[in-house]
């Protein structure tokens, strides 16, 4: 499904130069549920950004579903993007100005389908998260859990085949982060392969497979290996 | 797509209400503006009889004093009228289709039964004025011949003036007293403004075309006096009309239907002929300088469209983009005020050409309501350049012309405001918004 080779990422600015990844190389198999942890500015938002083709890397290989993306114009990667992956941004990224349903429409209006399909879809999302009431509130009308349950419906809405999510339990405590967390395991068993970034390792160990970065290098961990102790945190 | 981008731009348009109603009101300001000086422009520089200008002629001969022209400021123009004399003998000399000479009076007429007399402002004329200028007829027509040789007792009325003496019924055939004699009515027009009124520009060019139409001749035998212009070079005494038909005076318009090329140019060579041998006789001391306008160039050589309206034209337009230009501004902040949500739209699949189609709808639908409030503006606008100049007032209507050239001039205006914003917010990088948040 995602094959990354030798994928580096540099950022520049006038006074520093960030290597927000070097050499990074991963590969996730279709229908897997792989979960990416590290330290605070150890590039996982950055690895994200460039597996939803939102970024594109400065160096390295990079095949979604078989294709080479880095070689995409702007409207193909659009397109993939709104067809294909669904995002669960590490702030909810809600449209202030759009209500519940509007919010979830946002991705099935790009995709082209007609009203009748994204009223059914965006129900069907909603039902899911738990939400079905609350359509027609304003994003500042909800509490943070139910604005990232929002978030979480317009990423699945469309269906897409691969679903990124960075930090989607971070603002949230822990009964909540769970009931996310088996939300995301329910969709993973509907056959959506699901990379999730998170800090927490006991979220993490929900997934198939963990995956460890350190200034941006992966540093691989075997699936469901516990955590070996005095291992680094968040050194940023 | 697009009701879904009109949803949006109302929503986004509704968020901010204040800035978006100085948008608006910004480009409605300059509308207004350009909607009132183009108004006057556009009917000012109108063609007033489109199918037959190319045809009609007027006709001017330099009849004028040895010593200086008769234009200061212009001084290879003719006089733009002619004497008595050289009108009578060019209109039955020269070879034309058809011909008229004319010129303004006034008149007295009184309704009878008790009611009140009045005064008209009157046109004589021969009787191809009405076939040449295609005068419309509500009810009978001109004259014949003889009336025109003999200067027969007969009118012709304004629509307005059959209103006014017979209540709009067809009067044809019944009688008029107008100062002291009794005329028969031999047609009634229709609606008839020729704007600008080109067959006498020399009497005002906006006008009101007159309320009676008698035959020239009539001019002479009820010896009528004239009352357009009448300019005089010679020192001549001029105690009554008798002086004024033999003077060297200008004042009669006259105009010949040429529908040819060829028809043209042997009516000049009959003009410069015809001076050649007056000069030969002592009159026409200038040199040879005979001229044929068609309407379009008779307008033109006229300045009917002034100098200071096209300036005027000009400045409205310069406004009109100074406001465009604040609106730039404001949409460019606006527009990178909401960046963070086009860089959700961004991430979740929207292209940058849909992204860039949503902005232009949201600033087309500015335009358009501005369009509406400039429309309102620039009703305004005439309505005050009528009060202020009452000879304006057949320039300041506002037509469909009119009203769908401001709403376009309006969305264009909006579009052309929001390219840049447009172009700068579908670039956004969707990355950067998205980890700030
Ligand atoms: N647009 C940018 N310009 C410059 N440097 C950047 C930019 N984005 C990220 N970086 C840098 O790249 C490194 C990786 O950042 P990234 O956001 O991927 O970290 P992260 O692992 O997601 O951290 P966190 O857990 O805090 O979200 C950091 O050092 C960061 O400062
Ligand atoms: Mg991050």
């Amino acid at each position: 499904m995602l094959d990354m080779q030798h994928i580096s990422k540099v950022y520049r600015t006038e006074l520093v130069e960030t290597h927000a990844l070097r050499d990074l190389n991963l590969t996730v198999a279709e229908g897997e549920f792989v979960a990416v942890t590290g330290p605070s500015g150890s590039g996982k938002t950055t690895f994200l950004n460039i597996a939803g083709l939102l970024e594109s890397a400065d160096g390295g290989h990079y095949r979604l579903d078989g294709v080479d993306v880095g070689s995409l114009g702007d409207d193909a990667r659009a397109r993939i993007r709104n067809q294909k992956i669904g995002f669960i941004f590490q702030g909810f990224n809600l449209i202030p100005d759009l209500d519940v349903f509007d919010n979830v429409d946002v991705p099935l209006r790009y995709r082209g389908f007609a009203a009748r399909e994204r009223r059914a879809r965006i129900e069907r999302a909603l039902e899911l998260v738990g939400l079905a009431a609350r359509q027609r509130h304003l994003p500042s009308q909800l509490s943070g859990g139910q604005q990232q349950r929002v978030a979480i419906a317009r990423a699945i809405a469309g269906e897409p085949r691969f679903l990124l999510a960075d930090e989607p339990t971070g603002n949230l405590d822990s009964l909540m982060a769970r009931q996310i967390m088996d939300l995301l395991g329910e969709i993973n068993r509907s056959g959506t392969t699901i990379v999730l970034v998170t800090h927490d390792p006991e979220l993490a160990r929900r997934a198939h497979r963990n995956i460890h970065v350190m200034d941006g290098e992966v540093t691989d961990l075997k699936p469901f290996a516990p955590r070996p102790a005095g291992a680094p945190v968040a050194v940023a | 797509m697009l009701g879904y981008y009109l949803k949006l731009a109302w929503l986004s348009l509704a968020r901010t209400p204040a800035i978006t109603a100085l948008m608006i009101g910004a480009i409605a300001l300059g509308i207004g503006a350009t909607t009132t000086t183009l108004t006057v422009y556009h009917r000012m520089s109108a063609n007033p009889i489109p199918a037959r200008s190319s045809v009609l002629h007027a006709v001017t001969i330099d009849s004028w004093s040895p010593d200086r022209p008769a234009d200061d400021e212009n001084p290879a123009d003719p006089p733009p009228q002619l004497t008595y004399r050289d009108a009578l003998a060019v209109a039955a000399g020269a070879p034309a289709a058809r011909t008229v000479i004319m010129r303004k009076t006034a008149m007295t007429v009184d309704p009878g039964a008790g009611r009140a007399p009045f005064l008209i402002e009157a046109r004589l004329a021969t009787r191809d004025f009405f076939p040449m200028f295609a005068v419309p007829f509500a009810y009978g027509g001109g004259w014949d011949a003889a009336a025109d040789r003999g200067g027969e007792p007969v009118v012709v009325l304004s629509r307005e003036t059959n209103e006014r003496l017979f209540g709009g019924e067809n009067s044809v055939g019944r009688s008029v007293r107008i100062d002291g004699r009794e005329f028969r009515v031999s047609g009634v027009l229709a609606d008839w403004q020729p704007t600008p009124k080109f067959y006498d520009l020399n009497n005002g060019a906006y006008d009101t075309a007159e309320d009676a139409f008698l035959p020239f001749a009539l001019g002479a035998a009820l010896e009528l006096q004239p009352a357009g212009n009448v300019n005089c070079w010679k020192p001549e005494t001029l105690a009554g009309l008798r002086d004024l038909l033999g003077s060297e005076c200008v004042w009669i318009q006259l105009w010949a239907d040429l529908p040819t090329a060829a028809d043209v140019e042997r009516y000049q060579a009959w003009l410069d002929g015809y001076v050649a041998e007056q000069k030969r006789l002592g009159r026409f001391a200038r040199p040879s300088n005979n001229r044929l306008y068609d309407v379009e160039a008779w307008l033109r050589h006229n300045e009917v469209v002034g100098q200071d309206s096209r300036m005027l034209l000009a400045v409205a337009f310069a406004f009109l983009a100074v406001c465009i230009l604040n609106v730039v501004g404001l949409l460019l902040s606006r527009f990178l005020g909401s960046a963070g949500a086009s860089a959700v739209r961004r991430a979740l699949g929207a292209s940058r050409g849909e992204l860039f189609r949503q902005h232009l709808v949201e600033v087309g639908l500015v335009g358009a309501i501005a369009g509406l409030g400039g429309l309102v503006l620039g009703w305004a606008g005439l309505k005050a350049v009528e009060q202020l100049y009452s000879s304006y007032d057949r320039l300041t209507q506002l037509d469909l012309t009119m009203v769908l050239a401001a709403i376009g001039l309006a969305v264009l205006a909006g579009v052309l405001a929001g390219l840049y914003p447009a172009w700068r917010i579908c670039r956004v990088q969707p990355a950067a918004y998205l980890k700030t948040q």
